[in-house]
């Protein structure tokens, strides 16, 4: 059992989401950052789409009440354990009774803890995912306040071998490389609408820096900077929208949708965020600037296949390690 | 018919249907989606539909955009497109006007009619559910008489209690979780429609047809204690 001391900012209980009740306006939520989760969860021995904690900004501050195994991925909130500040990206042995604590937020929004077993709360239409806004999943239907207690499932036999070899040998002194763009260029792709937009504002979308504004939450995110116009204003029947779609409001301005989007939207999609993309936008926050690059369906496809060949790889290797 | 496919992302396709909102390309999305519900593919991961659109959720590590487009047009050629369109029929008592309805007065004097022929004329219609979004649960509803449009509220409330029944231009609607909103609020329904720990968690499907009946305030009591 774990026991929440201090909430953070928006600490969270998720998964990779609720999928296949869209079609009842059932939100998907699940992780911002689907990359640093299924790490964080590999690092552990766990199944990748185990449920994990989601911090925002400022970290929780937690407290074992027995040995576990964990793993922190994602950014950088300065996580320490019994005031010994502690490596990312690489499993950690934890001593019952310790207290994990995070600080300063060095670069990143969000990071994630996995611990080995993962968070035990009941599934509800068949994930773990926390949607505050609709009372649903996680613990509650909330997010983590102080003295919450949530148990820790049963190790796989894979993370059980992990927790011995540290527990014998150490700290894990290998950790996995990672991605850490400062102002990232996030790739996208034309949306369905993008020609109905001037010449002049499909150009701004291309060459221009935007920067995310204060209203950015799990829900999406709006950005600030030159304004977006249609050839006239039409407008839309409400159509199903998707992780990374980037509609325009009648203002000219751009949203983001991200993990707790409505299931439909009835604003222009002038182009989508590819998927292996998604993480870095959901490690960025408010004040920081963006640029977009447009690449090709075929292009986000072939990256998309290669970023789950990077993660099978880690997968395998973490296996083979303790075996 | 003007089918079309094009890429929602990396990971959805649209097939879409028209782009007007009519029964016939209505019924045409209800006879594929249909026909996907009963034999879902194995790379797909699940579909929604829209107003004139059908999107289909995919893994890209599984099957590439193409590949997808050429599966989905393998599949339409199994769809009996004149098989009769069978449907559910679901009642949905409402307790009109009062303090379930403070916008009933207002519906009624923009369009010079009294509350009664308000209610009578939103009771006596049948509403298709073109679809589900927006909210857990939320129907967008077709079919509402031009008699009774009224234009959303000029301020919107920022709290709109659940299973509220309200008015919203030429739409008609219910709310299935509290909202924020601009719908002109005229009644409310003891009926949950987001049901999160049913298999199926929506009250109403697209498809289904409603119909809306006139409850008094001692049947809504007794309903809603049913129902709790």
């Amino acid at each position: 059992m774990i026991t929440i001391k201090k909430p953070g900012l928006l600490s969270t209980i998720q998964d990779l989401g609720r999928y296949g009740y869209q079609k009842y306006g059932v939100v998907v939520s699940g992780v911002m950052d689907s990359f640093s989760f299924r790490i964080a969860n590999l690092l552990v021995g766990n199944e990748e789409n185990t449920p994990a904690i989601e911090m925002t900004i400022v970290g929780p501050s937690i407290q074992f009440h027995q040995d576990s195994l964990i793993a922190i991925c994602g950014g950088d909130l300065s996580p320490s354990i019994d005031g010994q500040t502690i490596s990312m990206w690489r499993p950690i042995f934890v001593k019952k009774d310790s207290t994990l604590q995070f600080g300063e937020s060095i670069n990143g929004a969000r990071a994630y803890l996995a611990v080995a077993g993962g968070i035990v709360v009941p599934y509800v239409m068949g994930s773990a995912s926390t949607y505050v806004r609709g009372k649903l999943g996680g613990l509650l239907g909330r997010a983590l306040q102080s003295g919450d207690q949530v148990e820790i499932g049963n190790l796989t036999e894979l993370s059980k071998k992990v927790m011995d070899h540290l527990h014998t040998n150490g700290p894990a002194k290998w950790f996995v490389p990672f991605y850490k763009p400062i102002n990232p260029i996030i790739r996208m792709l034309k949306g369905h609408e993008f020609d109905l937009f001037t010449d002049a504002s499909k150009n701004l979308l291309i060459n221009e820096t935007f920067t995310i504004t204060k209203e950015a939450d799990r829900m999406g995110y709006r950005l600030s900077g030159p304004k977006l116009m249609q050839k006239e204003q039409k407008d839309m029947l409400s159509a199903a929208v998707s992780l990374g779609t980037i509609q325009i409001t009648p203002d000219g301005s751009p949203i983001i949708l991200l993990a707790d989007r409505q299931t439909t939207g009835g604003y222009p999609k002038i182009a989508q965020v590819i998927s292996v993309d998604l993480p870095l936008l959901a490690q960025m926050k408010p004040m920081d600037q963006v640029r977009f690059q447009m690449v090709t369906l075929e292009e986000a496809q072939h990256l998309f296949r290669k970023n789950e060949t990077y993660l099978t790889d880690i997968k395998r290797a973490i296996k083979l390690k303790y075996r | 018919m003007d089918l079309q496919f094009y890429p929602l992302g990396d990971q959805a396709v649209i097939l879409e249907f028209g782009n007007i909102i009519n029964p016939t390309i209505h019924k045409q999305i209800q006879v594929v989606s249909n026909y996907i519900e009963e034999n879902p593919p194995d790379w797909m991961i699940e579909f929604t539909t829209a107003f004139t659109t059908i999107t289909v959720f995919y893994n890209p590590e599984v099957l590439f955009y193409k590949e997808v487009c050429q599966e989905l047009s393998h599949l339409l050629k199994n769809i009996k497109w004149d098989e009769p369109n069978e449907y559910r029929m679901i009642e949905i008592p409402v307790c009109y006007g009062g303090d379930f309805g403070p916008d009933l007065i207002e519906v009624a004097k923009t369009n010079g009619l009294t509350t009664d022929e308000v209610i009578d004329i939103h009771a006596k219609g049948e509403y298709i559910v073109y679809m589900i979004g927006f909210a857990p649960g939320f129907p967008y509803l077709g079919g509402m008489s031009e008699k009774i449009a009224t234009p959303r509220k000029a301020t919107p409330r920022l709290k709109i209690p659940a299973r509220s029944v309200g008015i919203a231009g030429t739409q008609t609607g219910v709310y299935p979780i509290e909202t924020p909103g601009g719908w002109q609020l005229i009644g409310k329904t003891p009926l949950e429609l987001f049901l999160p720990n049913q298999e199926v968690p929506s009250l109403l499907r697209a498809g289904d047809r409603v119909h809306f009946t006139p409850i008094s305030l001692d049947q809504y009591m007794e309903m809603e204690q049913t129902r709790s």
